[in-house]
This record gives structure tokens, sequence and C-alpha cells, in this order.
């Protein structure tokens, strides 16, 4: 079918567009951790370790997550109406400007373009790109919805659709702002409504980007890939719904004993503790799927990664609430802790489901099979012991440096300077960019065997 | 029929959830007096702040500094009185940031000389051997940009004209430029002569540094306490004892030597290894001057460093005169 093979093709480009700026993101992270360990590497002021972070963070957010998310939602839509992708010709303009955009953003921010309201720091010209990018992608896939031939909407597409709609409504209300010139522009909140607005924007973003879509794909390509059925459709519901509903009250967990009121940020607590429910729900539902058919995991090599993945969601949205509680806030908050949960969340739960999702989808939308199931299982090994090395070095990190900055002696003095936990920090730093090191090499070999992957089959044989 | 067969009515169903905890928690508070508090002590950044604040943006500094301290003692004890909610008031963005690979920075302005950030703003490493800081050479080689001041002022609306951005500008290009500024000597070093009549984007930088918190701080300011008071009457316990005056030496090294310079000989801050000092030369003097600091940026060290841990740096002090 015409329509269908248009679809694939844009599926591929924006696959392979996910990696490119996967790579690109990963090394802009190596040399921060770099640069922790040698300040001496900050040698020019697009390479200084306050530009680059900025890089890295978006980079991997809007350059590899949003595009393998696209790519995974055109396939899924595709196949779950049972119809060709609406507007095809739109879907190959915006996988056009979606490259030019990031590419922008990139150069925008290395030299120093930025907002600084973390993962929504680019200036107002590319924010308008970027609610342009996520329109075109709204109207693919709620044309497509609306076309459709299978009557009933399977829950991926539930959690599709929250993730259009809530990325839609959180990123512009945080990012209205009052220009000054083309590049710099005033945000329209002050003090404590600003921090309010940015960490509402900053906890839904990770709802909508890394939870929402990624659930979506959990939940479809766990049973493609394996041929069972879901466990449970009605826990499916529950735990949509009461996810959906919680995640908006819990931005305020990132602003524990700061100036906001406390209300908002007990409020945000209750429903942090309350999240573990439904986020579990979809946990639980996994594990059921496999119905004690562990084996899978041996004799699949998609499983593992899926499991694996939803394992880390898991662990993640406990530690999440738990270390809001305002006695580990207190501890934790502002040290090497919470990076080290960032990275779980990350490199553990999201890649693992997106890498997995794409070997899947780029071997369907190529033709044929994946390039080599050894390397996938080389670059999962790969990426699995060095996401384990990075984060619970860190989280050990952050415990060490919060137990420093808490430490008083017998008159309540302090015993140990700022610089003396910045220096017990060297140690913990080098592991953590081997740790990174490891992770990077699996995911080279991820690039490497989705690139095989999707070339056409001709020249393959 | 069911909700699951009808995308666009449950797209508009999803909103609608959405917007719950959203209304409550961030967009029906914003407009309550507790989310936009305001003092009289309060007033906003000057035209120079506004620029070094902007420069502050454009390096991402709050990737690795906070700007808000918590109500916690050992905080308190580190940084200075916790954050207000009223202090943020003309914080656009806020820059409250989310981890401290370096020091939260919100009671950072008056602590030190402006020497001090000069030199440590171009050379981290060159004070603190240990830091990770990344320098920050190309700020002194840059000629501050202010063709857009009044613009930035008049869409933040702080409420003064451009004839005062103009001025407040030259004030500060006078201050930092006259040969009687107390850190000359240390901005000379860092700036490029062709730059050293101009302000540069460090000048502005270290500027708005030298203002953040400072606003309620020196309201406070005064408040001595009881281990001043307590020092007053008496002599240092720890005279003459070898090993205090040791530990006094070692916490010189991580505290002091930075400003004071290698036992004592004087740096940005004043030379400590003679008899008369600054702020007289009784125990209780000089106690005061590390518990509570001096004007002209000298920190108030007591509540790190406890009663005892002053009084050894006294003892070590005098071993110094001695010597």
């Amino acid at each position: 079918m015409a329509d269908g093979e248009r679809g694939d093709s844009i599926v591929k480009g924006f696959a392979l567009t996910s990696v490119f700026w996967l790579i690109v993101g990963l090394l802009v992270g190596l040399w921060l951790a770099a640069e922790m360990i040698f300040p001496a590497l900050n040698l020019a002021p697009w390479l200084s370790f306050g530009r680059l972070r900025v890089v890295h963070t978006n980079g991997l957010v809007y350059g590899f997550a949003i595009p393998g998310i696209i790519a995974c939602s055109y396939y899924m839509v595709e196949k779950l109406t049972r119809s060709p992708l609406a507007f095809p010709g739109l879907a190959r303009f915006q996988l056009w400007l979606f490259n030019v955009a990031i590419a922008l953003a990139a150069l925008s921010l290395f030299a120093g373009m930025n907002t600084s309201k973390e993962y929504s720091e680019l200036e107002w010209p590319l924010d308008v790109v970027v609610v342009v990018l996520w329109v075109m992608f709204a109207v693919v896939v709620m044309g497509t919805l609306v076309r459709r031939r299978e009557k009933q909407m399977y829950v991926s597409l539930w959690f599709l659709i929250a993730c259009v709609v809530t990325v839609a409504v959180v990123y512009i209300l945080n990012n209205l702002a009052v220009p000054v010139s083309w590049n710099k522009s005033y945000s329209a909140y002050a003090g404590v409504n600003d921090a309010n607005v940015q960490w509402w924007f900053g906890h839904n973003a990770v709802a909508s980007v890394f939870t929402f879509p990624i659930l979506a794909m959990f939940y479809y390509f766990l049973p493609k890939s394996t041929g069972v059925p879901i466990y449970s459709h009605r826990l499916s519901i529950i735990a949509f719904w009461s996810l959906v509903f919680g995640y908006l009250w819990t931005g305020a967990h990132h602003l524990m004993l700061t100036p906001l009121p406390e209300w908002i940020q007990t409020v945000a607590l209750a429903f942090s503790m309350f999240l573990i429910a439904p986020s579990w729900g979809s946990v639980v539902n996994g594990y059921y799927t496999m119905g004690g058919n562990w084996g899978e995991v041996k004799s699949n090599y998609l499983t593992k990664f899926f499991l694996l993945g939803i394992t880390f969601y898991g662990l993640q949205t406990v530690q999440g609430p738990t270390q809001a509680l305002r006695s580990l806030t207190g501890f934790l908050h502002y040290t090497e802790y919470i990076p080290g949960h960032v990275h779980m969340g990350t490199m553990g739960w999201v890649t693992m489901v997106i890498s997995a999702s794409m070997y899947f989808v780029v071997a369907r939308v190529s033709g044929g099979e994946v390039y080599s199931v050894k390397l996938a299982n080389v670059h999962f090994w790969l990426i699995l012991v060095g996401q384990l090395l990075f984060t619970v070095t860190l989280w050990v990190a952050g415990i060490v440096q919060g137990a420093m900055w808490k430490a008083t002696n017998a008159d309540g003095s302090l015993t140990y300077s700022f610089l003396d936990s910045v220096a017990a920090m060297y140690p913990f730093w080098s592991v953590r960019l081997l740790g990174g090191l490891l992770y990077f090499a699996g995911i080279a070999v991820f690039a490497y065997n989705l690139y095989m992957t999707s070339r056409p089959k001709m020249q393959a044989a | 029929m069911s909700i699951y067969d009808k995308p666009v009515p449950f797209a508009i169903l999803a909103v609608a959830v959405i917007s719950v905890g959203t209304l409550v928690t961030t967009f029906i508070p914003m407009f309550f007096p507790s989310t936009q508090p305001v003092s009289p002590l309060v007033k906003p950044y000057t035209a120079p702040e506004v620029e070094g604040r902007d420069i502050y943006l454009r390096e991402g500094c709050n990737n690795c500094h906070t700007q808000t301290v918590r109500p916690l003692r050992t905080e308190v004890a580190r940084y200075g009185d916790y954050s207000k909610p009223e202090e943020f008031a003309y914080d656009r963005p806020f820059l409250w940031g989310s981890r401290r690979t370096g020091p939260d920075l919100a009671r950072l302005g008056g602590k030190y000389p402006d020497a001090w950030h000069y030199r440590h703003m171009t050379s981290p490493q060159g004070m603190f051997e240990k830091s990770n800081m990344p320098a920050y050479p190309w700020l002194a080689k840059a000629r501050l940009d202010t063709s857009l001041t009044a613009r930035k002022v008049k869409v933040l609306g702080y409420g003064y004209d451009g004839a005062e951005v103009s001025r407040q500008l030259a004030a500060l290009r006078q201050t930092v430029t006259s040969p009687g500024y107390a850190s000359a000597s240390v901005r000379s070093q860092v700036t490029p002569e062709p730059l050293r009549g101009e302000l540069t984007e460090l000048d502005a930088i270290v500027a708005y540094m030298q203002r953040l918190g400072r606003d309620l701080k020196t309201a406070q300011r005064g408040a001595g306490g009881p281990a001043v008071a307590e020092a007053a009457e008496g002599k240092n316990p720890f005279a003459g004892d070898r090993a205090a005056e040791e530990e006094g030496e070692r916490t010189f090294k991580e505290n002091c030597r930075s400003c004071h310079g290698e036992k004592g000989a004087g740096g940005f801050g004043p030379k400590l290894s003679l008899k008369a000092h600054k702020f007289g030369n009784a125990d209780a003097d000089l106690f005061a001057s590390v518990a509570e600091g001096r004007p002209g940026g000298m920190p108030a060290f007591l509540p790190q460093l406890g009663k005892d841990r002053v009084w050894k740096v006294v003892a070590y002090i005098r071993r110094l005169e001695r010597e």
C-alpha cells in the first residue's frame, strides 16, 4: 500500500534522527563528566560547563527522546488503527523541520542564548518552532485516529493522546515570556510563581515525555514482541487515569523547603506518594503479562529490554517520591543523589524501552529482521552495566555529600567546608565517567546495529 | 459506545483531567498574596545588576549554584539566613537552581570584596586548588553591551527610566575605573589594557553577585549574638596553647589564606602578621572580626566554625604576630 510505504520512510527518518542526536547528546555528556574532574577542559565559552549542560539535557530530551517517540508513535498509530498515516506530506515536512530546529537549538544554547528554566531553556523564537512541530505531530496523530478503521483505541493510544495534550499545555504555559529582542526574553512570572510554574512544567515534562509515551511503547511492543496479550485491561484503565490525574499535582516536590508556600509542597508530596500506586499498576501488569514465562528473557532478545526497563521504572517511581520526603530532601536534595535518580530513569527505563522499540520498528519498516541479535545483546549488557555503575556511584556520592554538608561538631559548628565536600567527590566522579563510557559504548553498538537494520535489503543481500 | 472509541472527546477529557491539579497547585495560588509577597526592604535590581544577571543566565551559572537557603540549621550556618519569598519579587526568571556542584549563592552579596571575585572568576583554581569551577577569563575581555539595558529595565517593570539607566551605568563605571577603587589593582591585572577604562562583562556580574541576598541582610546587620558579647568579657581560652595554635593554623589555611595570604602576609585582606590590627588589638576585637565579620568584605565565620575554632584562629594570629 502506497500510503503505508510513505509512513514507513517517515518512521525510519525519525528513528535515525533520534539515534544521531542520542550520540551527540551523550558525547556532550561525557565531556561534561570529564569537566567535573578536570576543570581545565572548559576550553572555550561554548565548551564551558554551564552552557554545555543545557546542550546535553535539551539534546537528549528534544533530540533523542522526542523523535524516538514520534517514530514509534507513527508506527503504533498506523498498526493500531489499521489505517495509513494521515497527512504524510505534513509528517515528512515535520521531519525536515525537526532536524533544522534541533541543529539551531544546539547552536543557540552553545552561544548562551537560554532562559535558564530547566529543560525549557530555548529562547522564544525556537519555542515557537517547537510548538509548531508539536502541533504537526498532534494533527498527524489525531487525524489518523479520526480516520481509523479499528473501532476500539488500545491503551497505548490513550497514553499517546495524554502525551500530545500534556506536552502542549505545560510547554506553552511555562515558556510564556516577554521578548526584549529576537534572542532574549524575560519570564512572564516572577520569583515564587516562576519557580512553581517551572517545576510544574519540569515534573510534567518528565511525565509526558519520559512516562506516557514510553508506557505506550511498553504496552504495545512487549505483547507484540512476545506474542502474549497484556495481562489486565482493567488495571491499565485504572493506572492510566490515576496517573494522568495525579501527576499534575506533584511539581512542587522539586521545591521542598524553599520559600514556596508550605501547603503547595505538602500537597505535592501527598500526591507523589499516591503516584506510586498507578506507576506500579503498569509494572505489575508488565510482570503478569510474562505470566511466569521468564524463559522469554533468554530466547527473545527484546523481552529483557522491556522487563529491565519496566523494573527501572518501578524503582524510579518509588525512589522519586521517597527522596521528596521532608527529612530526606533536606539531606539529599542538591547533592549528586538527584542526578543519580534522573539517570536511572533516562538511561535505564527510557532508553531501554525506546531502543528495543526501535529495533522492532526499524526491522519491520525495512522489511526484514534486526541486523544482529548478538550485537543487540552486547548493546543491552553494556548499557545495563554502564547505567548501574553510573547511578549507584552517584547515589553513594550524594549520601556522602549530604552527610558532609550536615556534619557538625559538638559546639554546633560545621565539620566540613564546602570545598572539603567537593574534594571528596573526585573519586566518585571518575567512576561515573567510567560508567558513562561503558554506556556510550553500548549506545554506539546500538546505533551501528540499527543503521545496518535500516539499510535497504537489496544491498544487504 | 465508550470514551475509548472517540479520540477527540478523549483528548478533551484528558485536558480536563490534567487541569485539576494544575489549577489547584499552580494557577489559582498564583494570585494569592503568599506567592507574590513584597517588602519595602527589597528593591529592584540596578541597571548594571540586570546586565550582570543576564550574563549569569547566559553562562548557565544556575546549573551548578543554587540561590535559596533552606531553613535547616546547618544550611543557615553555612550560607546565612534562610531565604524569604519576598526576596525574589524582582527575579524574572527565578534562579533557585536544583544542584549544588558549587555552593549556594543566595547570601553571597557583600561576603567578599570585589577583588576576591575578580581573581576568583578568572582563576578559581589559583585560589582554591581543589575547586572544579570553570574559569571565566573571557568576561574580563568583553566590553559590556548596554544597548538593550533600558529596554530590559522597561520590560522588567523596575520603575526607572532610560536616563536613570545611563546614570547608574556611568556611576558603576566611575567607581570601578577610579584609581581609588579598593579592588583597582586586581581588576587591572585581569582586565586587558584597552578595556580598563570601560565597563566589562566581569564588572557587571561582580556587581550582580555583590547584590545577592543583601537587602534583608543589611537590615539585620549588627546582631552579634551572645558569643561575641561573651568574648568581650574575657580572654582567649586557648592563649599560648601550642596544639590549639596548630589547629588554628589548619583552619586559617582553609578559610583565611585565600584573602589574608600565606602566614597572614596580606592579600585582598589586611596583613595580620603585625601587632597593630585594623579593628583593635584586644582578643575580643580579633574574635569579633572573625566571628561576625567587618564591613568591606570580611565574612562572618562564627556560624560555620563555632566559638572554639574562632578562638584557635585568634591564637594562631597571635603566633603570627610573635613570628
